[in-house]
């Protein structure tokens, strides 16, 4: 009973009373479902594609029209800055184009992060071509 | 296309009811109470400008997903893999997100944005769509991130009306989801919250 209960608290709360364990990628998986109305990992979409995130500045896909925000945000996307984006897109990157109130439970967000470490540099989901 | 069916839904009267109701709407709830959120909006004034900006953002966020969502169930229709009465159904949820881009375009041009055009071509992946199980599965997964997407916008739109809206048009893409699911032969709900 004691972790359904603890889950629900965090939903409520929100991050902050929610110590982020490591991440979870087949977890992480079902987060991404989320994310499938602009994003996919190859190709993009209403967002940029996925692939190839690890380590690639902001808004450098050639083929992809960034908002002057994120263009001009001088992030490079590891866990920390995905952390502190996802939470918050509009506050940590004001004027950015994802119109979306983040993912607020760190959990979700570690487990989010720990699947788009592993998706976006898997050969067979981001096939050559689909990361620059 | 019987083996997409649960048991229960395979009755001839199930699939009655399952189609009953396909009727051309002339004007949504949607757009008419986008109507009347917005001519409340135009009497804000100045201040609500930078307001009607952020708003603009998501709404075109929004109108391109439509846009996209439009030209998945297009080839999905075309694609040959889709069988009455399923493909009726995907004729109609495109209808829908027909009606849903028109009214959040409407609303970006009386916020005094411009509307995101279509895309000439978009990238599916049509490789994987080989069976109609795999048509649907693709639909269930846009219907679900749109879901996410306007949920994800109620908390950050500015103007109430537009957050009415957004969760107006959020059922019914919850909808959707729910009855390709259960065409799918999956639990049509799979949980008592959405995310
Ligand atoms: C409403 C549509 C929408 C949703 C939902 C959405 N995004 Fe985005 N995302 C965008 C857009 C548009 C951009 C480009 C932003 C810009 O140019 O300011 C973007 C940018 C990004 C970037 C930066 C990519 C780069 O190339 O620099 C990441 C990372 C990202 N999104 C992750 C996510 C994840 C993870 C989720 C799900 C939790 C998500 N997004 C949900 C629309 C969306």
């Amino acid at each position: 009973m004691k972790y359904p209960f603890a889950a629900v608290i965090c939903l409520i709360a929100g991050a902050s009373l929610c110590q982020a364990a490591d991440g979870d990628p087949g977890r992480g998986a079902q987060i991404y479902q989320r994310c499938l109305a602009c994003h996919s990992l190859e190709h993009n979409r209403s967002g940029p594609r996925h692939c190839g995130l690890f380590g690639r500045p902001a808004a450098a896909l050639p083929d992809f029209s960034y908002s002057p925000a994120l263009k001009s945000s001088g992030l490079v996307w590891d866990e920390a800055s995905l952390d502190h984006f996802l939470e918050n897109p509009l506050k940590a990157v004001p004027g950015t184009r994802m119109a979306y109130a983040g993912v607020k439970n760190s959990q979700e967000r570690a487990d989010l992060i720990a699947y788009l470490k592993s998706a976006t540099r898997d050969a067979e989901k981001c096939p050559s071509g689909s990361s620059p | 296309m019987s083996s997409i069916f649960p048991p229960a839904a395979q009755t001839a009267a199930a699939r009655r009811g399952f189609l009953s109701g396909f009727g051309k709407l002339t004007l949504s709830a949607t757009a008419i109470a986008l109507l009347a959120g917005h001519d409340r909006l135009a009497l804000v004034g100045p201040a609500a400008a930078k307001t009607a900006g952020n708003d603009v953002t998501f709404l075109n966020a929004a109108l391109a997903a439509e846009q996209e969502a439009i030209a998945a169930y297009q080839v999905g229709a075309a694609s040959g893999l889709l069988q009455k009465p399923v493909l009726d159904l995907a004729v109609q949820f495109q209808g829908h997100h027909k009606e849903h881009a028109a009214a959040l375009a409407a609303t970006v041009k009386k916020l005094g944005g411009t509307p995101v055009a279509g895309k000439a071509q978009y990238s599916f992946p049509v490789d994987k769509l080989k069976t109609q199980a795999d048509v649907l599965g693709f639909a269930a997964e846009l219907e679900r991130g749109a879901v996410s997407a306007y949920l994800g916008a109620i908390p950050i739109l500015d103007d109430r009306e537009l957050a009415k809206v957004a969760a107006s048009i959020l059922g019914d893409e919850a909808m959707h989801w729910a009855v390709l699911r259960q065409a799918l032969g999956q639990p049509p709900v799979p949980s008592a919250f959405v995310s």
